[in-house]
């Protein structure tokens, strides 16, 4: 972690275009979510601005990546309500597809389709569900895989692929939805120190274009250079949230404190 | 990476990759490792060099001392002993009747046989139209084709007199190729969705109109379903088919109005037929018989019970319980009992289901009884490459906005079915043996004709040749499907590292 904690002070981020707005893009009021009887998620109430960089962290089982999983509806809520870009999240498998195909959404283990070349993996979701011409979406596709540095794999399949390049194509593949708004599951926890730079240089290149974004993720070096907002989560509820810079020098709660003591201190 | 201080190392040239050492390969090296390389390991590959050897010294003078030519399995042991062998394979069976292992009783083209090859001795009888005609006499017939098949060699009757079902396999072959390999251009598909009509026509004759307004009925219905899914969705659609389907094939009131307008079917296939007269004489399926009848029925259970199974096991996996219900009980209902009984319950039982008066062709039913449970087979088959499959793909396809159909249609089913490959050849395999079964309920299978073979007097006592053509006709196709799966599963290998 920290070599690429030094790698990314290396960079000089460019904050022009990262502008919170006054928009809201996500509304999560007094949301509820059980596992059976295990109660996972607990009053959470979070509202995103479009244009918010906000990294989520927290111990394991905290609920954090079940939020997020939340806002595209990958899991139902009992309680409360989400909504997406205007659209309430409901059993409706309409409003579901219709959110899903505007927000993007980068897994842990890239979950990329084997069967499928990279470029068709980018292009399938714009042909089969927005109805773009085959030329079209593949144009499209090119354009973010060179935007991720990895126009010349467009032919080859993910296995052919390291860890760290499959995940920049899963977010290539996001990417050509056009989403609004981006959920980030972990996406540097499969991979070797030395493929995290490269995931984190295109998550940052995203959010310096001004992305709304959301990440679940322990890289507390991309959390003090691109965040807006850092959200502390545990035993399924927000424990504490600030700017990056009063939370890393200033936590208020205990275990946020005990928390950042354990994964800042080596 | 040393705990030592003191034994520093750094390298200052990278070592560049070097061949082999010599005697790393080699045909004697192999031998001496994989055959010879310990006392337990040498006696066994000496005993099983024994074990081979002996089982093909048994065989082999048996095989290739083999008599081709003889009239009758007496001639063949007189032949036999006139050369002083000890044993010898009685071949001249296969050499005399191997079309009736191929085709059964399945009747040749006479009139094209005597016009072509036959064509003095049929004028002398009088032309076609006093043999063949409305009005001749059978036994006069019977003798005129018995004493032309007796002229004519195997080989022109197998050419010319069965030349329907040989043209229907050889589409056959024409229709599949492009399904088997993606090499092919993807317009022969459309040859392959044409197919079952053409094969239909070819193998039981009849006014061609009836397959063509069952092809046209069809169409009629899925167009039908595609116009109303414009305007209801996919569900509105599949309904829509349904009725339209109904509607032409079935008589909706059959207790109102037996004869009336509905069904649609055979009323148009009579108006086209009385405009347009063309068709070939029909045959009914109680003549089908020999290999020809496993290919038939193997074929027709293969391409039918794929969809089916796999319409089967995703209702397995569905959500909506009733769906789940439904086809659980389908598949351990047609699993737990023995293709064998249901072969006879198609065979009697089934008409006491159906309304009186329909006859139903006992080749067809046979056909949907093999079809249901091989798809039973097929379901549980992959339902297991669906379990196998990451939920990662599941979430990922949904992520994407993809609905369900789509999502099972380009991401889920292509790599369940991929990891169900050996296990679906598997089941087809066992199909296409199972089709032998079908003797027990009056159909004339391979094995049932050598039965009827050795009923004559020329070849009663005879087996093992009989037997072992038949095995190797079998043999020959599902070697085949065994091949074709690993050059699939070869070909569709995308995530090698």
């Amino acid at each position: 972690m920290s070599e690429a904690q030094t790698s990314l002070q290396d960079r000089q981020i460019d904050r022009s275009q990262m502008k919170v707005t006054d928009e809201v893009a996500i509304e999560i009021s007094d949301m509820n979510k059980w596992y059976g009887t295990f109660h996972v998620l607990r009053d959470i109430n979070l509202t995103v601005n479009r244009g918010e960089r906000i990294v989520i962290c927290g111990p394991s089982g905290s609920g954090k990546s079940t939020l997020i999983r939340c806002i595209n509806a990958l899991e139902e809520h009992q309680k409360g309500q989400i909504i997406v870009d205007g659209t309430t999240l409901s059993t409706d498998l309409k409003n579901i597809d219709k959110v899903r195909s505007e927000v993007g959404m980068v897994f842990q283990h890239f979950n990329l389709f084997p069967h499928l070349t990279i470029l068709e993996n980018c292009t399938l979701a714009p042909i089969w569900v927005r109805k773009v011409p085959k030329r079209e979406a593949e144009e499209t596709a090119m354009y973010f895989l060179e935007k991720v540095k990895i126009p010349e794999q467009a032919h080859k399949y993910p296995g052919q692929l390291s860890g760290g390049q499959q995940q920049r194509v899963a977010i290539a593949r996001s990417l050509c939805m056009r989403p609004r708004i981006m959920l980030f599951d972990e996406p540097t926890s499969a991979l070797d120190p030395e493929m995290i730079k490269e995931v984190l240089d295109t998550m940052i290149q995203l959010a310096e274009e001004g992305m709304t974004m959301l990440c679940v993720t322990h890289e507390m070096g991309f959390a003090r250079q691109v965040a807006n907002r850092v959200i502390f989560m545990d035993a399924g509820q927000i424990v504490e949230q600030n700017e990056p810079e009063p939370f890393f020098t200033n936590p208020q709660n205990d275990r946020t404190k005990l928390f950042l003591s354990q994964i800042l201190g080596h | 990476m040393s705990k030592q201080s003191s034994v520093a190392f750094v390298r200052r040239d990278m070592i560049p990759p070097a061949p082999p050492p010599p005697g790393q390969a080699g045909v004697l090296r192999w031998m001496r490792e994989n055959l010879f390389s310990s006392v337990t390991n040498t006696v066994l590959t000496i005993l099983s060099i024994y074990f081979i050897w002996s089982v093909l010294a048994s065989i082999m003078p048996w095989t290739l001392n083999g008599i081709w030519v003889a009239g009758s399995l007496t001639e063949c042991r007189e032949i036999r002993d006139a050369r002083g062998i000890e044993t010898a394979a009685c071949w001249a069976v296969i050499n005399e009747r191997w079309l009736q292992l191929l085709f059964g009783f399945y009747p040749t083209d006479d009139v094209l046989l005597s016009g072509l090859f036959y064509a003095e001795p049929l004028a002398a009888a009088g032309g076609v139209e006093a043999v063949f005609g409305a009005g001749s006499n059978a036994t006069d017939r019977i003798e005129f084709v018995g004493m032309m098949k007796g002229d004519l060699s195997n080989f022109t009757i197998f050419w010319f007199g069965y030349w329907r079902p040989l043209l229907a396999v050889a589409l056959l072959v024409v229709a599949v190729a492009p399904i088997l390999y993606s090499s092919l251009p993807r317009s022969l598909l459309f040859f392959s969705m044409l197919y079952p009509f053409i094969g239909v026509f070819l193998f039981w004759g009849g006014s061609i109109w009836g397959p063509m307004t069952v092809a046209m009925g069809l169409a009629a219905a899925f167009f039908i379903g595609r116009f109303v899914a414009t305007r209801f969705g996919l569900l509105g659609g599949g309904i829509g088919a349904v009725i339209a389907f109904i509607l032409i094939f079935l008589n909706p009131l059959p207790f109102i109005d037996h004869g009336g307008l509905f069904p649609l079917f055979p009323h148009a296939k009579d108006v086209l037929h009385s405009i347009i007269p063309f068709g070939l004489p029909a045959i009914p399926s109680d003549q089908f018989g020999g290999f020809m009848l496993a290919i038939i029925i193997g074929t027709s259970g293969i391409v039918l019970s794929l969809p089916i199974g796999i319409l089967l096991a995703l209702g397995r996996q569905s959500t909506m319980p009733f769906i789940r219900w439904v086809c659980v009980t389908f598949i351990e209902v047609i699993r737990g009992v023995p293709l064998i009984v249901w072969l006879f319950v198609a065979s009697t039982l089934l008409k006491y289901f159906l309304p009186p008066g329909s006859s139903f062709d006992a080749l067809l039913r046979v056909i949907i009884l093999v079809t249901l449970f091989a798809s039973a087979y097929i379901a549980e088959v992959v339902r297991g490459g669906l379990a196998a499959l990451p939920t990662g793909q599941y979430e990922a396809a949904d992520s994407l906005g993809l609905d369900y159909w789509k999502s099972m249609q380009l991401i889920v089913l292509p790599q369940a079915l991929k990891i169900s490959i050996p296990g679906i050849v598997n089941t087809f395999i066992g199909l296409f043996k199972d089709t032998t079964l079908v003797v027990f309920v009056g159909l004339r299978d391979p094995l049932g004709l050598t039965n009827a073979i050795r009923a004559t007097g020329e070849w009663n006592g005879i087996y093992w040749e009989l037997y072992i053509f038949v095995a190797l006709l079998f043999f020959t196709f599902c070697f085949f499907m065994s091949r074709y799966s690993m050059y699939l599963e070869r070909k569709l290998q995308t995530d090698r590292r």
